[in-house]
């Protein structure tokens, strides 16, 4: 048996495997700023992280450069920090290799969308069975206040005293377009909605993405205050749950309509009920409204947060085995002196 | 066969070199390979060169559409392709114009005289037709209407006159199987491999071939054909091997050495892709290849399998390894073991994509932020790069280290006979993955090769974080002490140098001292060998080191290029070797370099060291 055969029957005939949040705690210090939005979901993973089911040692995390890069530091698994960017790729050629173990990459706005952009591309639509957590505070924090590719259009930062001239990334949007099967959103400051959205990212099958809205307080302060704060929160952020329509608002008077192909936000009465609101169905194989979701934002509309997209596919992992498989079917185990053999020989006499 | 009308002369020869030329569409790759394979498996040392456009099409007649196959074949051991033709084979005026400046005096011109149109020869830039005007009464031309004969051998068979005309490349090449009395079984055998779902493809071009050759044995056109008998090679099984088809072939020898699963990335790059084309039909050996992204990626994926515990590899040219260059310091400072293939071809940038250079080796030595030694081997020969495939693997796991390979595009698509080894004489590659959690460390070393323990993923109890930033010695946590990044940066480099202890000393083929030592690597070596040999039987004081470890360097590189009063280093580069072993060694070793994207030939190597001897 190889060493990849050995342990994963180790992990099936280790039956349930009972851990605490305490397990997952290492013994280095965190070292983000206090009051930094990363100390929460730190936590917060590191709680639901006894849930999968998986002893420590067969749990990777993966991160690029950026404050989020310091969370494998933080995690009593195996950790690899890598560089600006690839973390993706990385993880990409560990889950190929080794199925059986649960990778998670760790990763910042700047990180995933800008310098690294084609990775996240590309092990979305690859349907990797990664889990990537992309923790958006719309700035460069690590090197001290730049614009990042989700900072607000004409937002002053350092390198933009004048004002962004840019665009903001929808991250979402990224995400969707890029085929990933497992698509949503959570906020540092909702535990139990962002233990939730970690629990549901780490059971699916697949490529992964999560975007928490994350506060630096040092160099973005309260990015996405507007609509987290507890007193507004309800009235203009939109919680999805599967299979209910879309209603919002401290009176869950609100909600969200298609008038023709566009979204718009209605009161309910005066002859607008539950039924004319659309019902979100995070398993449609059609992603038109989950893109929509991704797209909307507060001030224009609510900000939806929960599980956007979640979709069964075969991943990258068992389709790379299955033509393995078929190749040994077709033309049994590779028998390495034939092979080097191959083609037209001679032989010359000794 | 048919009773010969004429008498036909054969004649002895210990050597001959034949070029093919035609449109990048005429087939001439495929002409040219199946030529070798014949004469391969007659028993004939081969050496070729393919010489082709970086367009897949270009403008058809044109002259920048002209690709070439060359192959030199001799009963003695040969080093090189040949430094000129003696026979070349024209399948239209672009071809003869672009490469008759290379064929030797009165050598043998075959011509497609169907394809000397008035059309064509105004695309190749001539004004009257070369066969006409005299201008070729210095060879011996043989006009032969291809296109009107292989026409008519094919007549009756379903196929467009397009497809017809595909196969008068196998109708040349019949005739040029009766001229040096080889057989066409070999191509017959590839035919039906080839097209074993399309048979009417395998009849035409049977067709073709036979027909080229009867043509040949019957018309009056030849007087005599050429004999170059079997090779004297040492004994045992062979095959004709591509420098690409042996580096796949390494690596995958490698994984199965190392009981361990091979993963190849890669990014497709010329001329670096047939690596992970021929590995991608190696399925079965439970192998996995990946087409990634980018270049990144493909480097990114490879050392997530290395640290999964796995053989990462990936393969590009200089290009690629550029882009590579952060994630191989990252593999230098998490001290995984990672094979990185750069075929090398001409540049800088882009540059010239299908040609060769030797133009990578200060990328692979320094081409990195700070100070990150990297191991690099470089094979001589096509055959070569199947030893060092492995060897580069064996060096990467037994030093836990990043190892560069450095193979170029005369290497990759140049083919000569390699004698197959048997699975004893191949290396044991095992080595353990650490297990053990007591007293583990992840940066404790090998005390003999200052090796770093390989811990992958799912070992229990030995869980722990690796990464770019620096770490503190043995203990592995993130470290900003300085003196303490001081002595990991003398590890590092230590590690490495280590390595020097575990590769054979660099062999000196002549008089261990004397007139004038020539030092190369990589595929100039060829080249070198036959000018050395052939200096040497005429008295001269001449030895040839050939270096095929490029960091560390052998042990004795020092006393080996301190011993010649003279030391000359030609390069297909602007002086990259000369420059490091001038600094290491101080030694006053002269260049010679020229950046042609084409190898030296034996004569200017001969004539340049003669220059040196003379100055003596």
């Amino acid at each position: 048996m190889s060493d990849n055969e050995t342990q994963a029957a180790a992990l099936a005939d280790a039956g349930p495997i009972v851990l605490t949040k305490k397990d997952f705690v290492s013994d280095v210090d965190p070292r983000w700023c206090p009051g930094c939005g990363d100390y929460s979901i730190l936590a917060q993973a590191q709680k639901v992280m006894p849930d999968f089911g998986y002893a420590r040692e067969n749990i990777v995390f993966i991160s690029g450069i950026g404050c989020s890069g310091r969370f494998p530091y933080y995690m009593n698994t195996y950790g690899f920090h890598s560089i600006h960017g690839r973390a993706p790729t990385l993880a990409t050629g560990l889950k190929a290799s080794r199925p059986e173990l649960m990778v998670w990459v760790i990763t910042g706005d700047g990180d995933a969308l800008s310098i690294g952009g084609n990775h996240i591309l590309h092990s979305m639509r690859k349907n990797v069975d990664i889990k990537v957590v992309m923790f958006n505070n719309r700035i460069y924090g690590l090197t001290k206040g730049q614009v990042s590719p989700t900072s607000a259009y004409g937002q002053k930062t350092k390198s933009t005293p004048g004002g962004s001239v840019n665009y903001p990334i929808h991250p979402l949007v990224v995400a969707l377009a890029a085929e990933a099967s497992f698509v949503a959103r959570s906020v540092d400051t909702f535990p139990e909605h962002l233990q939730e959205t970690i629990t549901r990212a780490g059971f699916h099958k697949g490529s992964t993405f999560v975007e928490i809205l994350q506060n630096c307080n040092i160099f973005n302060d309260g990015a996405h205050r507007e609509f987290t704060e507890r007193d507004v929160r309800d009235d203009r952020m939109l919680f999805l749950k599967h299979g209910e329509p879309m209603i919002f608002g401290k009176d869950r008077d609100r909600g969200i309509r298609l008038n023709g192909v566009r979204p718009e936000v209605v009161r309910l009465g005066n002859g607008i009920t539950e039924k004319d609101l659309i019902v979100h169905d995070e398993s449609s194989e059609d992603s038109t409204i989950h893109f929509m979701l991704g797209r909307i934002y507060w001030p224009e509309f609510p900000v939806p947060i929960g599980v956007i997209r979640n979709v069964p596919r075969t991943t990258h992992d068992a389709l790379l085995q299955g033509q393995i498989d078929d190749a040994i079917r077709r033309e049994g185990h590779g028998d390495l002196a034939k092979t080097l053999a191959g083609g037209e020989t001679w032989t010359v006499g000794g | 066969m048919t009773t010969r009308e004429h008498e036909i002369e054969v004649q002895e020869l210990d050597r001959v070199t034949i070029r093919f030329a035609g449109d990048s569409g005429d087939g001439m790759q495929v002409t040219g390979s199946q030529f070798s394979q014949a004469a391969a498996v007659f028993g004939n040392d081969i050496s070729t060169l393919p010489d082709y456009p970086a367009e897949i099409r270009a403008p058809a007649g044109s002259l920048p559409g002209v690709s070439g196959f060359q192959i030199s074949f001799s009963s003695s051991e040969i080093h090189t392709p040949g430094d000129r033709p003696d026979v070349l084979v024209a399948m239209n005026p672009a071809a003869l114009k672009s490469n008759l400046g290379d064929l030797v005096p009165g050598g043998a011109i075959i011509v497609n005289a169907d394809a000397f149109t008035p059309t064509n020869l105004a695309k190749a830039g001539y004004a009257n037709s070369p066969l006409d005007d005299g201008s070729l009464s210095a060879y011996n031309v043989h006009e032969i209407p291809v296109t009107t004969l292989n026409a008519r051998a094919l007549e009756g068979l379903e196929m467009t006159s397009k497809q017809v005309d595909l196969t008068r490349n196998f109708f040349a090449l019949g005739v040029m199987f009766f001229l040096f009395e080889r057989s066409m079984e070999p191509t017959f055998r590839w035919l039906e491999e080839k097209y074993a779902k399309r048979p009417i493809f395998i009849e035409a071009n049977r067709r073709a071939l036979s027909a080229g050759y009867a043509f040949g044995e019957t018309t009056e056109i030849f007087h005599t054909t050429y004999r170059v008998a079997p090779a004297n090679l040492a004994p045992g099984t062979y095959r004709n091997i591509t420098g690409n088809e042996a580096t796949a072939l390494g690596l995958l020898t490698a994984s199965q050495l190392a009981e361990r699963p091979l993963f190849y990335s890669s990014y497709p790059i010329t001329p670096a892709s047939e690596i992970l084309h021929q590995l991608s039909l190696y399925k079965n050996f439970g192998l996995k290849t990946f087409q990634a992204e980018d270049e990144i990626a493909a480097i990114g994926a490879a050392i997530g399998a290395s640290y999964g515990g796995g053989l990462g590899m990936t393969g590009t040219s200089g290009p690629g390894m550029a882009l590579k260059t952060e994630m191989l310091g990252l593999a230098v400072m998490v001290e995984l073991p990672l094979v990185v293939v750069d075929v090398q071809r001409g540049g800088p940038s882009t540059g010239l994509p299908t040609k060769t250079e030797q133009g990578d080796l200060f990328q692979a030595l320094f081409g990195r932020n700070s100070d990150s030694p990297v191991p690099v081997v470089a094979p001589a020969t096509p055959s070569e790069c199947f030893a060092f495939a492995v060897e580069a693997w064996r060096l990467a796991l037994r030093h836990m280290t990043p190892v560069v390979y450095l193979s170029d595009a005369f290497l990759a698509t140049g083919s000569e006979p390699w004698r197959i080894p048997t699975t004893d004489e191949l290396p044991d590659l095992r080595v353990p993955s650490r297990t053990d959690p007591e007293g583990f460390y992840p940066y404790m070393r090998d005390p003999e090769t200052l090796a770093r323990p390989w811990v992958v993923p799912g070992t229990p109890g030995l869980e722990h974080r690796v990464g770019g930033l620096e770490k503190l010695d043995v203990l592995g946590t993130v470290s900003y002490d300085p003196d303490n990044h001081h002595r990991m940066m003398m590890l590092r480099a230590e590690k490495v140098a280590r390595i020097a202890r575990d590769i054979p000393p660099l062999e000196v083929f002549g008089p261990p001292e004397g007139d004038l030592l020539i030092l190369s690597w990589g595929s100039t070596y060829g080249a070198i060998r036959s000018a050395v040999e052939s200096l040497q039987q005429r008295g001269k004081s001449i030895a040839h080191a050939q270096l095929r470890y490029l960091n560390p360097f052998p042990e004795n590189t020092g006393d080996v290029v301190r011993a010649y009063k003279r030391v000359l280093i030609p390069e297909v580069n602007m002086g990259q070797l000369l420059l490091v072993i001038r600094a290491k060694y101080l030694v006053d070793a002269q260049g010679f370099n020229l950046v042609r994207c084409k190898p030296f030939q034996i004569s200017e190597i001969q004539t340049k060291a003669e220059h040196v001897l003379g100055d003596l």
